[in-house]
């Protein structure tokens, strides 16, 4: 069981390794477009341990890992011949060294970047949610407010997080206050691709089955529950994935925006304390560890993707040809 | 027997886009009849189905029912097998029972039924993408089936399968037929088809939709291999192709009133 969920997860890494990112459930990810995994459907696997493991072997997870440790080495040697200042470029030993000495400082600051981000992302699904059932209500009210998603999501977040700050103090005073303010911030980022997806999912349920609901005199309620949702599974979850690394992008824009405010301080202040400092391989932990934190809130968004489509949908099923 | 189940009188259809897809269509269905509409495509063959099913208004004419009949007790089946991809086999079939209210367990008995019907015991907990053309085909003829209905709607439910799979289903469905006898409407541009299965062909002309012959098909059932080999099949092929190509062409085909021609027939 456990080798089966590390080989998925490898398997993912290597899907993002190459580029292979699904925008939108429309775009399904090619199938077989990793050759020489899928001569194989992912569930057996876990049964075929030998055989899995030649696959991890394969010359898919081979090249792009090679090609990562290559650019290292040649970074590394590259800073110790040249003799570039660590305060300028510091090479990876050095980074790897300074997030094992400052991770007691850094983690701490990782874990409140991924509170607000999940706060965020878990208001945005459920808004996201909601908004779009009441856009496929009606057309009307889609056509009235659809723009202002867009508006919403077009406005830089950079640009509106000071006022939100500001604003947010008014109400919410306190501690709290900041953390509010973020959240708002990384919502507004990653509440558009929900709606957006959700929306054309819900109104992409097949024309005949929807006759077919007619036919039967199904309720508006039961045409939700059972064709239009359903049908938007596979939109919305690819919305999802988006969202995620969304929120992520908007709480640590937020906390630049914000700079020190408050006695909690998520990962962007420690960046930009680090470049105050010229503690750059500091900065270079710490980047390091935001786009970390952005990787697996896709994997695991991209795991549960696969897990609740699993059987019916092409996205993410492999086939054996 | 020849009282009409349906009997549509003086339908016009025009679509919101200024497309007249029927004009004037008469037409009275039989109770038990098993009627084809053929025509070349986009002659409001999908059309006169859905006015039959209440799916969009029509713009005159009227639908009666007979007593005894209603929308109630029809079941239409696509051209696409139109599955849920997301629910297994016997979900599928469920569904019209479910949107009717009925539970689960009381609904367990009428899918096991149906999908017997379609030959589909055993597959209940297979989706979809699992099954081949044919066997989606069978699933969505098992989930009209499941209510029980009188009247069956078929819109060239077999026009995307391979010639084998769509004369096993042919066969299939005439046996299935003959059981139940219920009134089936049956779209095809597959004249073959037609003959083979129906009791009355209906050929139809585009621009502006309308009727332009009314066939009988006076050979008894159960249908046979022979039967498609006999002159008398190639003679209703041939007038009914005859028949659509005098309608493509413009000139107006000789009719006979349909409701004379029903009363010879039976
Ligand atoms: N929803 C619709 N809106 C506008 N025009 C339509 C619509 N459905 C069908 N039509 C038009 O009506 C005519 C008849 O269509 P249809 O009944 O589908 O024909 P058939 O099933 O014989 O191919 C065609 O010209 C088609 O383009
Ligand atoms: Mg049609």
């Amino acid at each position: 069981m456990l080798l089966r969920q590390l080989t998925a997860l490898i398997l993912e890494l290597q899907n993002l390794l190459m580029g292979r990112i699904n925008f939108t459930a429309g775009s399904d990810r090619p199938n077989g477009s990793i050759p020489a995994l899928a001569a194989k459907p992912i569930g057996k696997l876990g049964t075929a341990g030998l055989s899995g493991m030649r696959q991890l072997l394969s010359a898919d997870l081979l090249a792009p890992v090679g090609v990562g440790f290559l650019v290292l080495a040649f970074w590394e040697i590259a800073v110790r011949m040249s003799g570039v200042q660590p305060y300028l470029l510091p090479g990876p030993l050095l980074v790897l060294q300074t997030l094992i000495s400052e991770w007691g400082t850094l983690f701490p600051s990782l874990v409140i970047t991924f509170q607000i981000t999940l706060a965020a992302f878990v208001v945005a699904v459920i808004s996201g949610l909601l908004v779009s059932v009441l856009f496929t209500q009606s057309k009307w009210i889609e056509r009235s407010f659809f723009p202002y998603a867009v508006i919403l999501q077009t406005t830089p977040v950079v640009a509106i997080a000071p006022l939100i700050i500001i604003w947010v103090r008014q109400v919410v005073p306190g501690d709290n206050s900041t953390f509010v303010a973020l959240v708002i911030c990384a919502w507004i980022v990653a509440l558009f691709p929900i709606i957006a997806n959700t929306t054309l999912g819900l109104n992409s349920a097949d024309h005949n089955l929807i006759n077919l609901f007619q036919l039967y005199k199904a309720s508006r309620w039961q045409t939700l529950l059972h064709l239009r949702l359903p049908s938007a599974m596979p939109y919305f979850l690819g919305g999802l994935r988006i969202s995620g690394g969304l929120a992520l992008i908007g709480a640590v824009v937020a906390e630049f925006v914000a700079g020190t405010g408050g006695t909690k301080s998520g990962i962007a202040y420690q960046i930009l304390i680090s470049s105050y400092n010229l503690q750059i391989p500091r900065m270079f932990a710490a980047l390091l560890m935001t786009t970390g934190l952005g990787v697996l809130i896709f994997v695991l968004l991209t795991l549960l993707s696969d897990f609740l489509l699993g059987k019916w949908h092409e996205s993410a099923v492999r086939r054996e040809n | 027997m020849t009282h009409p189940a349906i009997t549509l009188s003086d339908i016009t259809k025009v679509y919101s886009n200024g497309t007249v897809a029927l004009q004037h269509l008469n037409l009275a269905i039989e109770e038990g009849q098993f009627i084809s509409l053929v025509g070349p495509s986009g002659c409001g063959k999908s059309t006169v189905l859905r006015m039959i099913a209440g799916l969009g208004k029509m713009s005159s004419g009227q639908i009666e029912w007979s007593s005894g009949h209603s929308q109630r007790q029809l079941a239409f089946v696509f051209q696409e097998a139109a599955l849920m991809p997301w629910a297994t086999v016997q979900d599928n079939v469920r569904l019209p029972l479910k949107l009717a209210g009925v539970s689960y367990s009381a609904s367990r008995t009428a899918v096991a039924e149906a999908l017997e019907l379609v030959d589909l015991t055993g597959f209940e907990k297979c989706y979809p993408r699992e099954l081949s053309g044919g066997m989606k085909m069978r699933v969505s003829i098992a989930r009209a089936l499941v209510t029980k209905p009188e009247v069956l709607l078929m819109d060239e439910p077999f026009g995307a399968l391979d010639e084998m799979t769509r004369s096993r289903l042919n066969s299939d469905l005439l046996a299935l037929w003959s059981q139940k006898q219920w009134t089936v409407i049956f779209v095809t541009h597959n004249i073959y088809e037609a003959v083979y299965l129906s009791n009355r062909v209906i050929v139809m002309a585009a621009r502006p939709g309308r009727v332009v012959a009314d066939v009988p098909i006076a050979a008894p059932y159960p249908r046979t291999e022979e039967f498609r080999l006999s002159p008398l099949y190639g003679e209703y092929c041939r007038q009914i192709s005859s028949a659509l190509s005098q309608a493509a062409s413009g000139q107006d085909v000789a009719i006979a009133n349909p409701d004379r021609r029903a009363a010879e027939y039976v």
